[in-house]
């Protein structure tokens, strides 16, 4: 007897009960949908991540000075220059980065948007461009001018796009608005950078009388991040001789352990739900027992006509296993549109690139599972029915 | 004329909880080719233990059986199967058809545990549905047949296989007596072409119409000849 007749054997007797069939799948169904959605939200977790960190720059490294107690010890500007120069086959820019807590003012109306005082290398650090007007220049730096490059989110909102040339004003100071940085996104938001406005650091800091304590170093090589870090932090360590007076922000090193804290998190969901998976084993088992009882008749008259143990008990087995198996097709293809819907869910709330991708592997491991389950859970009552004494289940009503 | 089968002091207990029941007794005939022998007795004679042996669904607790010159009670459970499924064509009482398949496909059965390919199966059961006159009902589920119809199903399914030995578990059993007849006449067909086939009842008058009865009772033959003998010794015995 051929295998391909165990197998279309069983089809037959699988779809003339589908109802049975169904509910026999669904802890099945049920299982391979929850692995794949997690494992879908999973990977856009990390999406999500890279990406929000990524904008924050995942090649660039933060350092914040803090100096030494009450010692005059400190980094000037200068100093941080210096360690960038020297060490130009690791680092490339740098920009001092302070934050004004001073009023803006535009026209007559006080707004809330962020000031922060940089070098004219920080949109080349941040990968920003300008879509209209200038950038900062060195100049605006060693004069300390009083220019501004803003958002486009302000020069829509109070300038109606036409913001070069026109005046704001910080603190009653007048400045002027030389460039436009161009939108992150295609509605700039309140808040977002797109609602900030950038003066020089030079500028910025006579402003707020207070060093720079805060600064963004761009690499040469996003691969050697972590050696950059040391070769700053080996310049630091030289001029304070202690290494509590400054701290390096690396982001990649942030995103990769954010990474593998939602991959732990996505293993532990996937395992959970995979509990589900041996629940609907054991309901195929249940109901391969009781197919097993319904059929000890079948079972007597196919050993009297010559059926062998093997041939019974390879009817069950594929007959379990078929079962199950349909159950995984049921639950990836279910599980693949509720991951399109997600998506599409999820672009809405959090923005377009992250996508609750189905990831290949945990479709062809969930379907392998369930296969599987198919075999573990129907062999028992395979082994049953293989063993029943023809006599006896010949009588049996 | 060598014998087909053969049973050598076959005994068969079985434990009722305490006591033992010795179902067959030391019981020994054999059955040549070509013959029609009625195995006849009153329930309880032991005839359907009798049966269960031929048929190889049962192993005797002793004695030897020996089928196509074969120890029969040597043999593996598989080996058994492969007997059941290439010597032997059971028809019974309950017709014992698998409801979910056609009436082609029930008779394909045997043949698929044979290994036969699935269009020569097809043909083989086509002609023998064909000899019990069933070639316009291959579609039909058994259901949708009459007891007599269902009954010329289980008999071509039998005789799919080309067995040696046709046995008959009270075929008529479940029927009415003008279907009952025909199936019987089927059977003396079957016979008349050349097939060995063995008959249990528990019906004089159905023994009557195979050539050689042998009646059980309590396990123990009682008697062993032709019908028209038969006939004789039921006159003496009433």
């Amino acid at each position: 007897m051929k295998y391909s007749e165990s197998i279309s054997m069983a089809f037959s007797n699988i779809f003339s009960s589908k109802m049975r069939t169904f509910l026999t799948m669904i802890g099945i169904i049920i299982g391979i949908v929850s692995v794949i959605v997690i494992v879908g939200l999973g990977s856009a977790m990390e999406d999500y991540i890279e990406q929000s960190f990524e904008s924050m720059g995942a090649d660039t490294l933060t350092v914040a000075i803090f100096g030494r107690g009450n010692t005059s010890k400190t980094v000037s500007d200068e100093d941080m220059y210096a360690i960038v120069a020297d060490n130009s086959e690791y680092l490339h820019e740098l920009s001092p980065n302070i934050s004004c807590s001073s009023t803006l003012k535009i026209g007559n109306e006080i707004v809330s948007s962020t000031i922060t005082g940089v070098s004219e290398q920080y949109f080349s650090i941040k990968d920003y461009t300008m879509s209209s007007g200038r950038n900062l220049t060195f100049a605006d730096m060693e004069y300390r001018s009083n220019v501004a490059v803003i958002g486009e989110y302000i020069n829509q909102t109070y300038f109606g796009g036409a913001g070069v040339g026109q005046t704001i004003k910080i603190d009653g100071n007048a400045f002027e608005v030389i460039g436009i940085k161009t939108a992150d996104t295609t509605t700039p938001t309140e808040g977002s950078a797109d609602d900030t406005v950038f003066i020089p650091y030079t500028t910025a800091s006579r402003m707020a009388q207070t060093p720079m304590s805060s600064y963004i170093v761009s690499i040469q090589n996003e691969e050697k991040i972590n050696e950059s870090e040391v070769v700053i932090e080996d310049a630091l360590y030289e001029i304070f001789s202690d290494d509590s007076s400054y701290s390096i922000i690396n982001m990649s090193a942030m995103i990769d352990e954010m990474q593998s804290m939602v991959g732990v998190l996505i293993f532990v969901l996937t395992a959970i739900a995979g509990i589900s998976l041996l629940v609907g084993g054991i309901g195929i088992m249940n109901i391969m027992l009781v197919s097993v009882t319904e059929r000890t008749k079948e079972i007597g008259i196919r050993k009297s006509l010559g059926a062998k143990e093997k041939y019974i008990m390879r009817q069950f087995i594929i007959e379990a296993s078929t079962t199950s198996a349909l159950g995984g097709i049921i639950g990836i293809v279910v599980g693949v549109g509720l991951c399109t819907v997600a998506t599409t869910i999820v672009e809405r709330f959090m923005g377009e690139g992250i996508s609750v991708a189905p990831s290949l592997d945990a479709m062809l491991i969930s379907f392998l599972i369930s296969s599987g389950i198919g075999i573990l859970f129907g062999y028992i009552p395979a082994k049953k029915a293989s063993l029943l004494n023809p006599i006896d289940a010949l009588k049996y009503d | 004329m060598k014998p087909l089968l053969e049973f050598k002091d076959i005994r068969k207990t079985y434990e009722m909880g305490d006591t033992i029941v010795h179902a067959l007794d030391g019981v020994s005939f054999q059955i040549c080719e070509g013959e029609f022998v009625a195995i006849v007795g009153q329930s309880g004679s032991g005839k359907s233990t009798c049966m269960n042996i031929i048929g190889c669904l049962d192993i005797q607790t002793s004695g030897d059986y020996i089928l196509n010159e074969r120890d029969v009670s040597l043999m593996k459970k598989d080996e058994l199967a492969e007997f059941r499924n290439k010597s032997l064509g059971f028809i019974f009482q309950q017709y014992n058809l698998l409801p979910k398949l056609s009436v082609l496909e029930n008779v394909c059965v045997p043949l698929m545990y044979a290994g036969v390919s699935k269009k020569e199966r097809n043909t083989i059961a086509k002609e023998k549905l064909e000899s019990v006159g069933l070639e316009h009902k291959l579609k039909n589920k058994p259901k949708q047949l009459s007891g007599g119809q269902q009954q010329r199903v289980s008999i071509a399914r039998a005789l799919a296989v080309s067995p040696s030995v046709l046995l008959a578990d009270e075929p008529t059993g479940a029927l009415d007596s003008k279907t009952g007849e025909d199936v019987l006449e089927l059977l003396k067909n079957i016979h008349k072409n050349g097939n060995t086939v063995i008959l249990i009842t528990h019906d004089n008058e159905i023994a009557y119409q195979a050539q050689r009865v042998i009646r059980l009772e309590d396990g123990i033959i009682v008697f062993d000849g032709n019908a028209q003998d038969y006939k004789k010794y039921r006159v003496v015995i009433s």
